[in-house]
């Protein structure tokens, strides 16, 4: 399928064409970067939000709960939901699709026109997506899905992934990963934006609660603390001074507490579009994409071009510092 | 006894020493680590030693008598042979009526009811979801019309019947005593099984239409209605069959029925019910796998540990003790590949139902991993309970294997097992069945153990190390064409035109009123079964009465866990 | 080019066993696995199958009602835009060998009956989807 076709298969809202397109970001297809080329002046109207948090918290629960939410009101919603692949086959179980409600349930996403779910393997990438989510939600975007629903990895470690594709971050948490440390070393606290604790019906979620609400309250000292300081993450700093983490309760397989939690989210989203946050973090945003495609385009062209010098006896730094002066001269 | 055990023990080491040893080295066989299939450890050979530790009187004892390892009834198959039960049903009422007189006719001396899909999920043959499964692998029931028709000629007071029926099991029991009624059957005679048990439907088969608090309360709703109104007959079928089925282990088949089995009596404590009075209309329903002596020993520890459990619950009549069970010979034992080799493994399977001493058997079909059994596949299915109920002699003797040095171990290792699951569970409730089981169920638990067991069992049988022959082993060329059974496609057809004809025919006024009763008894948590019976008499139909039931409940979606 | 497989279950049957385990045996050699749980009907398997673009869609019943099911299965992936001529479709379970034809017929590749190793339809996947896709184009 050539380039026009697909882009004009996403732009017209042709599902399947997208799906195409998707794969082919994914499998880094030689047309893909054109694809998103010309696509990307559509995008720039989803509000993209991540939802992550351990194993189990009940992300994708939640991301289909909050899809019913906004269809309800009458917003069109695209899921990308990423899942480990083994580091040894490259396989991977795409678990999270079964939890988007069908068949009995009066309002049917499997079917629902305006909802379209697609699942990701994260493909040897660290910190909770792959590398080419970023892109596939571009792709949503650009199809005009209104809100852009990433569930990450869910791996239990640093999901700062995140970050680069979100404008709200969601993080899940449930009663039993409310101990301190696990919270902590997450570094979970620094990414979200919105904290749910899931799971409320099992007990003890107000303890988890006032967890992280100290949690927070010492955060917000240190945030203001740099930001006397430290000239970095410009929009971030500007983002925290105005909003003040709310931390919420659910019962996601219940639909308990899900309005409350969209309500956060679109307030969230009011306050970056306030005073040009949102516009600063997006622009930071493809500035570091940018950085990431040339270099990895560069480094495609050094293992293309310098393959036979690395076959050499020298030694791999004399080696480096050839490649680095002959590919900067150019 | 000193001086003889030191003999032995002296002639064991000389044994070990001198005759085995030198024979170790010479085994041919690949397999060094002998298993059972549920993966225990077993040794070469056993002997007095290995049930040391076992006390006569205390676990093994005489049939008849606690803890009843060796049987519920003291003469056993002499008194009275199990009974032979095959599962069928297909089509149209009038299409499994025929085939269930040919069965009587051929000698079979219990009935047992196959559902089609929609009908076990509560949905009528007209529902969309319905569309394509009417009539497909069981038959299609949607009003007591049907019913009218399936036992058409069949007496109910000469016959039980079993059904394999689970959310809509209160609906088909009202039917099924309605008929009774109609035949002026009095109700001390109207004998049979619904299988009632949502819990093994959660863990592994996942026939689910509400949640699991409100199943359990539909479920003693029956039990108290049936003890008033059905006394003979069983209230519900606890089941490992499919436990088993979906992956388990033969200890985790034995664990969780029991465990699910010690809800159900807890909850119908709670409720007040008698625990003498809801025993005798209990029973249970085990799979009966390849591995021969496993299979027994599982049995035989099934009997002994429901004794000590309705013992310790405070039961007083010493039938109430009583585990009677039916056996059904493992479904997923079955190979496409050279059908006919099916024959002779339901026929070790049935053996070893026998000589665990079941109370009812079903054998499956050699053809059934292609199609729903055909007549004459039916027909070995039942002529080979009959071979061994009549030509091999097994049933002469009760617990013909009680005293084997392996049988005895194996019976207590499976039991100590199977305890420690139930201990397992029994903590996750806090001390409460009801609690534990309902936790596992919502976190997972028995799912996850299942199919981890189903996964390693796969991974033997692609390694190669479990040889199923003719699949992974002594494959061959076939021409796979037997004859095989087929439903008339305009089942789904005349269903619906019944259905319709049925839903105009009758008094909807009446019918309204009778829904509405099911749905005040809901809300006002009283038991449903006066107005499901009420409702079944004046031809509500199946999807009427469980989709009454989710408007107040809700559907469940049970978490998928792969 | 990761191979992407639709592992579903259609119909009321819930004979979960047999799917599950494939879906883990396939991650495990290599495949991206999305599995749609249960009792879906052909139009959500469908839909999955298009807008995840998947390479093949394994469908298990064990339920006899493959007919109609999986025919329709296959006519909603086409209406839904999708090709199924370039997808490999296949089925497993209690499938009497009379409905081969009318499988094959209705766009099926491969159909596996029970006890066939999953070594084998990992192996009749690797095989066929090259010739399959060759084919589509
Ligand atoms: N008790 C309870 N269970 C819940 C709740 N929300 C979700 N669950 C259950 O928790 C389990 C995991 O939910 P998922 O939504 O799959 O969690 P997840 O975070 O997406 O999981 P991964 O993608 O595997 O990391 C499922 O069995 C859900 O039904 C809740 O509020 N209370
Ligand atoms: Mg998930």
């Amino acid at each position: 399928m050539n380039v026009e076709e697909i882009v004009e298969g996403v732009t017209k809202g042709n599902r399947k064409l997208l799906a195409k397109a998707i794969s082919y970001v994914e499998n880094e297809h030689p047309n893909s970067k054109e694809i998103l080329r010309r696509l990307y002046p559509r995008t720039g109207n989803a509000h993209v939000v991540g939802i992550t948090g351990f194993p189990g918290v009940g992300k994708s629960t939640i991301v289909s709960k909050l899809t019913e939410e906004f269809r309800r009101r009458g917003k069109s919603v695209g899921i990308v939901a990423v899942d480990p692949s083994s580091p040894f086959t490259g396989g991977a179980l795409l678990g999270d699709r079964l939890r988007l409600e069908g068949a009995d349930v009066s309002k049917n996403l499997w079917l629902d026109e305006k909802v379209f779910f697609r699942s990701m393997g994260s493909r040897g990438r660290l910190g909770g997506i792959a590398k080419k989510t970023g892109d596939v939600v571009k792709l949503l975007d650009s199809a005009k899905y209104e809100i852009i629903l990433v569930e990450t990895v869910g791996a239990g470690q640093s999901e700062v992934g995140v970050l680069e594709v979100a404008d709200t971050v969601v993080v899940i948490l449930m009663p039993e990963t409310g101990d301190d440390i696990q919270v902590n070393k997450a570094g979970i606290l620094e990414i979200g934006d919105i904290f749910v604790i899931n799971k409320a019906d099992l007990g003890g979620a107000e303890n988890v609660e006032r967890w992280i609400k100290y949690m927070l309250s010492l955060d917000e000292e240190t945030v203001m603390e740099l930001s006397k300081l430290s000239h970095a993450e410009e929009s971030r700093l500007m983002e925290r001074l105005r909003w003040k983490k709310p931390v919420l309760k659910t019962i996601a397989d219940r639909g308990v507490g899900i309005k409350e939690l969209a309500n956060e989210i679109e307030k969230h989203y009011e306050v970056l579009k306030k005073n040009g946050v949102l516009q600063k973090k997006r622009n930071e945003r493809a500035k570091i994409s940018a950085i990431e495609i040339a270099i990895e385009e560069i480094r495609a062209e050094i293992v293309r071009r310098y393959k036979s010098l690395l076959d050499g006896e020298i030694d791999p730094y004399t080696v480096a510092d050839k490649i680095v002066k002959e590919v900067l001269r150019c | 006894m000193g001086e003889l055990t030191e003999k032995i023990r002296e002639k064991k080491r000389e044994w070990e020493k001198e005759c085995l040893e030198p024979w170790l080295s010479k085994c041919e066989r690949e397999v060094k680590n002998f298993e059972t299939l549920s993966g225990i450890e077993i040794s070469n050979v056993y002997d007095p030693f290995d049930i040391e530790h076992l006390d006569f009187l205390r676990d093994i004892g005489y049939p008849g008598e606690f803890p009843f390892t060796r049987g519920v009834y003291p003469t056993m198959y002499r008194g009275r042979l199990w009974t032979m039960r095959l599962f069928s049903g297909f089509g149209t009422a009038e299409d499994t009526n025929r085939r269930w007189k040919m069965l009587l006719e051929e000698g079979e001396t219990g009935l047992s009811t196959a559902f089609d899909f929609p009908t076990l999920m509560g949905l009528d043959s007209d529902d969309p979801l319905a569309d394509g499964e009417v009539g497909k692998c069981g038959v299609a029931i949607d009003t007591l019309k049907d019913f009218e028709i399936l036992f058409d000629g069949i007496p109910l007071n000469k016959v039980s019947t079993s059904f394999t029926i689970n959310p809509p099991a209160g609906i088909i029991l009202a039917m099924y005593t309605a008929i009774g009624d109609m035949q002026k059957v009095p109700r001390d005679k109207v004998r049979g099984t619904i299988q009632n048990d949502m819990f093994k439907e959660f863990h592994a088969q996942n026939t689910i239409v509400l949640p699991p608090e409100p199943s359990l309360k539909i479920i003693v709703d029956i039990f108290e209605w049936g003890i008033k109104n059905v006394p003979k007959f069983n209230l519900i079928s606890i089941s490992g069959y499919h436990i088993r089925e979906a992956g388990s282990t033969a200890v985790q088949e034995l664990a969780f029925t029991i465990a699910d089995g010690m809800a159900y009596v807890e909850a119908a404590m709670e409720r007040g019910i008698d625990i003498d009075k809801l025993a005798p209309q209990l029973s249970f329903f085990f799979n009966a796998h390849n591995d021969f002596f496993e299979e027994i020993a599982k049995f035989r520890a099934s009997r002994r540990m429901w004794a000590k459990i309705m013992k310790d619950y405070g039961a007083k009549d010493p039938r109430s003790w009583w585990m009677k069970f039916h056996v059904q010979t493992a479904g997923c034992s079955l190979t496409a590949q050279q059908p006919l080799n099916n024959i002779v493994r339901v026929t070790i399977q049935a053996l070893a139902a026998v000589l665990g001493g079941c109370q009812s058997l079903h054998t499956n079909s050699f053809d059934e991993a292609w199609a729903l059994p055909s007549e004459e596949a039916v027909r070995v299915a039942l002529r080979t309970q009959q071979l061994i109920a009549y030509e091999s002699g097994v049933a002469n003797v009760v617990d013909p294997l009680g005293g084997s040095y392996y049988v005895e171990w194996l019976t207590d290792k499976i039991e100590r097992l199977a305890w420690k699951y139930i201990e397992r569970i029994r903590e996750m409730g806090n001390g409460s069945m009801v609690k534990g089981v309902l936790k596992g169920i919502e976190n997972g638990f028995f799912v996850r153990e299942i199919s981890d067991s189903a996964a390693r069992y796969q991974r033997e049988i692609e390694e190669g190390s479990r040889i199923i022959v003719g699949v992974n082993k002594f494959r061959i060329e076939e021409d796979l064409k037997i004859p095989l059974l087929k439903v008339d496609p305009e089942v789904q057809r005349r269903q619906i035109e019944r259905l319709r004809r049925v839903k105009k025919e009758r008094d909807n006024k009446v019918l309204k009123e009778n829904l509405e009763w099911i749905r005040s008894c809901c809300e006002n948590n009283e038991n449903v079964m006066p107005a499901v019976f009420e409702a079944v008499k004046s031809y509500a139909s199946v999807g009427e009465i469980m989709g009454t039931f989710k408007q107040v409940y809700g559907t469940y979606r049970k978490p998928i866990i792969i | 080019m990761k191979i992407r497989v639709l592992v579903a279950k259609v119909g009321l049957d819930g004979h979960d066993r047999g799917a599950k385990v494939l879906a883990r045996f396939l991650r495990d050699a290599g495949f991206e696995v999305i599995y749609t749980g249960l009792h879906r009907t052909p139009q959500e398997v469908a839909r999955a199958a298009v807008d995840e673009d998947v390479d093949v869609v394994g469908v298990s019943l064990l339920s006899g009602a493959h007919i109609p099911l999986v025919p329709r299965i296959i006519q909603y992936i086409r209406e839904y835009g999708g090709n199924p001529d370039e997808m490999l479709i296949v089925v497993g379970g209690t499938i009497p060998h009379d409905d081969f034809p009318k499988l094959r017929d209705a766009g099926v590749d491969g159909i596996f009956i029970p006890g066939t190793p999953i070594s084998e339809i990992i192996k009749f996947i690797k095989e066929k989807l090259p010739e399959k896709k060759k084919g589509g184009k």
